[in-house]
């Protein structure tokens, strides 16, 4: 195979180093690493950490694309190469994207959700609805379902107590170790929550996601366990690959977005005057332009481009991603205004300070004093908005890809499912389980994005520590 | 007062010019109409026969900013600028790809469009305030915890799911009301009833949350302090000091969304089949109709900028202690 590195891939792991070497920095100043500390010590915050970082796993395996080889060599011998991108998540879920049906089919089911026209082997026809091709297609007797999906699941579940039974076992052990006290007394503090990071809510989080995933794992080999779409595709499968399209608008719009804001921002209320007068003019008319129509009508311009560039991208999927790369580009080049307000109140406060002013006296250039004084004075403000504004991109995707101008139609993402699902409602029998497949995804990927979102809100925004314990004083 | 209005008008005008501009720009020079002409006309290989065609026929066969075969100031206004830009500020908006005037259809769609606005923000202001007033009321309990709770857990929520789920469970499951459709007059109330209630929904979680906090912050200062002590009861500190001073933070950001109404709501209207402005974008944006498209956005960003007026002349009628600078 060969490694295809495809645009929102370089950036998606650009941004992981990034994200990484953040981590390391942190670790090593203690000021930086204390209102993170904070962030830890919310149980809401450690539970939707985990499950996040379980989406960006999946995130990150999806961002490693190839193309696979092929049998055979051209005329000059050489290596052929197939035309379809493919990633390490494809790969690992090589059997439920191969076992696609003809049509739809419920959750778990073993027959089409579709009446067939059939020919009988006496040679006349009758209609019923088929076996799957593939969903139950190892049962013998298909009056065996109900047993066989049950021990599955149990076994499933069984196995997941057991695995998270032993992960926790050796987890308290390691963390008594390092607190050098016996695994009972490690054991006693946690149930007692008297850990600084919440471990119950840890080991609770690993566990309903143990208890989720291996059942569904068991279940996927042989059942099509959120069903299949109208084309018969697994729809399990689309709601894993839909996950990578999610996290890169959430994550990549911000990266776009950071550069305007931080430096436009923080230059307005440094410099003041006709500069600060040129950069507000800028925001304020960016700003006046509602989001939603600014955002079509560049997209809408964008479409054009690739339409008559089609000659750039050989292949769909380098078309789909640049597509993609180009959403969050216009996504980031709409949304900086908002960001580059608050940081612009907040160095006109800043450039007052006497240690600012003492600065100046010294005679330290511009440049040093803002990358030096400033940049750091209002970080926290960057990473508060960063972690906001991940959840509502997500749910932006889905609006924006219904109102079509979303992600390229042939990209598998949460708004592309939802679109495709909406008319599926009106069916009689109703075809329910893509629509919810794709609600359940989005719904704890946005949950647990608000959640985090607002503990590190609560740990890094002074304002708002200080409110809190007003309104807790006043309270009582 | 109003010198101060006066400023503030004139001022916005060189933010209106601003947005042509971007406008301008995006629509004609990063793509060239021949490329628009070429997406429309769909196949790769059209004639330039009918491309110029259909460039004449959308008034794109001129230059973009000068045109030097003209005479005295056609040089000027026999241009794409001038045609499809500038006259935008005297709200021409030309015709759309179907050909029928663009002005003429947002005087007819705006009725639709706020006959379903106005009714969810209304009701939107008033059910938010009231339960963050409520849960400001019964802060640090249960009560209030489970609330914000509940708050978070609904603006996790896509606003498309609460639509489709509305419309199946009301509409089609209990066949309460129409599942979309529209007529004018008083016989409008069956089809909007479903829509206010989702856009109630939908922004229910964000809305009640954002009041409680500002709701929190006046509970935190001085002033209540000073009421509770000489002895005033809960109620009447909420009602008469939270509820007036919370209330400012409130309004500005409410006037500044009142313009918008006008707009309409993409989602709603479209998956209702409300014959508003909203449905009017999302048609043309799918159709790729970029006059239209081009229209809305001017029109939009006029409304916008009028909201951001309204906001600071309302806050300084409000609030006493900001002065006309």
């Amino acid at each position: 195979m060969t490694p295809v590195v495809l645009w929102t891939d370089a950036a998606v792991w650009a941004l992981a180093a990034a994200g990484l070497g953040y981590l390391l920095h942190v670790r090593r100043h203690e000021h930086l690493a204390a209102p993170w500390r904070r962030v830890l010590r919310s149980p809401s915050a450690v539970a939707s950490l985990i499950v996040l970082a379980a989406f960006a796993g999946v995130g990150l395996l999806d961002s490693i694309h190839y193309r696979p080889r092929l049998e055979g060599a051209d005329a000059r011998g050489g290596r052929v190469y197939a035309v379809e991108v493919r990633s390490a998540l494809d790969a690992l879920l090589a059997p439920l994207k191969a076992r696609t049906e003809r049509t739809y089919s419920a959750p778990l089911a073993t027959r089409s959700f579709a009446r067939e026209t059939v020919e009988l082997p006496d040679g006349g026809v009758t209609r019923e609805f088929p076996r799957l091709r593939h969903g139950g297609a190892h049962l013998a007797d298909e009056s065996q379902h109900a047993a066989d999906v049950v021990a599955t699941a149990l076994q499933g579940l069984a196995l997941a107590f057991l695995g998270w039974a032993a992960l926790v076992a050796v987890a308290t052990a390691g963390l008594a170790r390092r607190h050098a006290l016996s695994a009972g007394a490690m054991w006693r503090l946690i149930a007692r929550r008297w850990t600084g990071v919440p471990w119950i809510a840890v080991y609770l989080t690993v566990l309903v996601l143990a208890l989720v995933s291996a059942p569904t794992a068991l279940l996927a080999a042989n059942y099509h366990v959120l069903g299949t779409d109208k084309v018969g595709q697994d729809v399990l499968y689309l709601s894993l690959k839909s996950i990578r399209t999610a996290l890169v608008i959430g994550t990549l719009t911000t990266l776009v977005m950071l550069p305007p804001a931080v430096l436009l921002g923080i230059m307005a209320g440094y410099f003041k005057g006709w500069i600060d007068d040129l950069i507000q003019y800028l925001y304020t008319t960016i700003n006046s332009i509602p989001g939603v129509l600014l955002i079509a009508a560049a997209v809408l311009i964008m479409q054009v481009y690739i339409d008559t560039h089609s000659e750039l991208f050989p292949t769909t999927a380098q078309r789909a991603d640049f597509r993609l790369l180009l959403l969050c580009v216009i996504l980031g080049l709409t949304t900086w205004t908002g960001l580059a307000r608050l940081l612009r109140a907040e160095s006109l406060k800043l450039r007052e300070l006497e240690f600012i002013q003492a600065a100046h006296a010294f005679g330290v250039p511009h440049g040093r004093v803002i990358t030096r004084h400033i940049l750091p004075n209002v970080m926290h403000i960057v990473l508060i908005a960063l972690v906001m504004d991940f959840s509502g991109l997500v749910l932006a995707e889905a609006v924006l890809s219904y109102v079509g101008v979303g992600v390229d139609p042939s990209m598998i993402s949460f708004g592309t499912m939802i679109n495709a699902a909406r008319l599926e409602m009106a069916r009689e029998p109703m075809v329910w389980w893509a629509l919810a497949a794709a609600f359940g995804f989005m719904f704890v990927l946005v949950l647990a994005a608000n959640l985090f979102a607002d503990a590190v809100r609560d740990a890094f925004d002074p304002r708002v520590r200080v409110g809190a314990a007003l309104a807790r004083g006043a309270g009582v | 007062m109003l010198a101060y209005i006066l400023r503030r008008v004139l001022s916005a005008i060189p933010i209106l010019v601003g947005v042509n501009l971007i406008t301008f720009t995006l629509f004609f020079v990063v793509n060239t109409p021949e490329d628009m002409a070429r997406m429309q006309l769909g196949a790769k290989r059209v004639t330039p026969e009918a491309i110029e065609q259909w460039k004449a026929e959308r008034g794109y066969d001129r230059p973009l900013l000068w045109n030097a075969g003209a005479e005295g100031t056609r040089r000027l206004t026999d241009t794409i600028f001038f045609e499809k830009s500038a006259k935008l500020f005297a709200f021409d908006f030309g015709n759309a790809d179907d050909g029928r005037s663009i002005g003429h259809e947002i005087r007819a769609r705006m009725w639709p469009s706020l006959a379903l606005a106005v009714p969810s923000f209304l009701v939107g202001l008033a059910v938010y305030v009231s339960a963050a007033l409520a849960l400001a009321f019964f802060r640090a309990t249960y009560l209030d915890f489970w609330g914000v709770v509940v708050c978070v857990a609904m603006m996790s929520v896509s606003t498309l799911f609460y639509i489709i789920g509305g419309q199946f469970l009301v509409s089609k499951l209990w066949s309460l009301v129409p599942i979309s459709g529209y007529q004018p007059g008083l016989d409008s109330a069956k089809f909007l009833l479903l829509p206010v209630a989702i856009a109630l929904a939908a922004g229910f979680g964000e809305g009640v949350r954002l009041y409680r906090t500002f709701f929190l912050e006046e509970i935190g200062k001085d002033y209540v302090r000073t009421a509770r002590a000489k002895g005033l009861a809960e109620t009447a500190v909420l009602f008469r000091h939270v509820l007036k001073n919370g209330s400012i933070p409130i309004l500005t950001g409410v006037v500044a969304a009142i313009p918008k109404l006008f707009l309409g709501s993409l989602l709603a209207e479209s998956f209702f089949g409300i014959p508003g402005l909203g449905s009017y974008t999302i048609d043309a944006i799918q159709a790729q109709d970029f006059a239209v498209v081009r229209a809305m956005v001017f029109l939009g960003s006029v409304l916008t900028i009028v909201g951001y007026l309204l906001a600071d002349i309302s806050y300084t009628l409000v609030d006493p202690r900001v002065r006309f600078e």
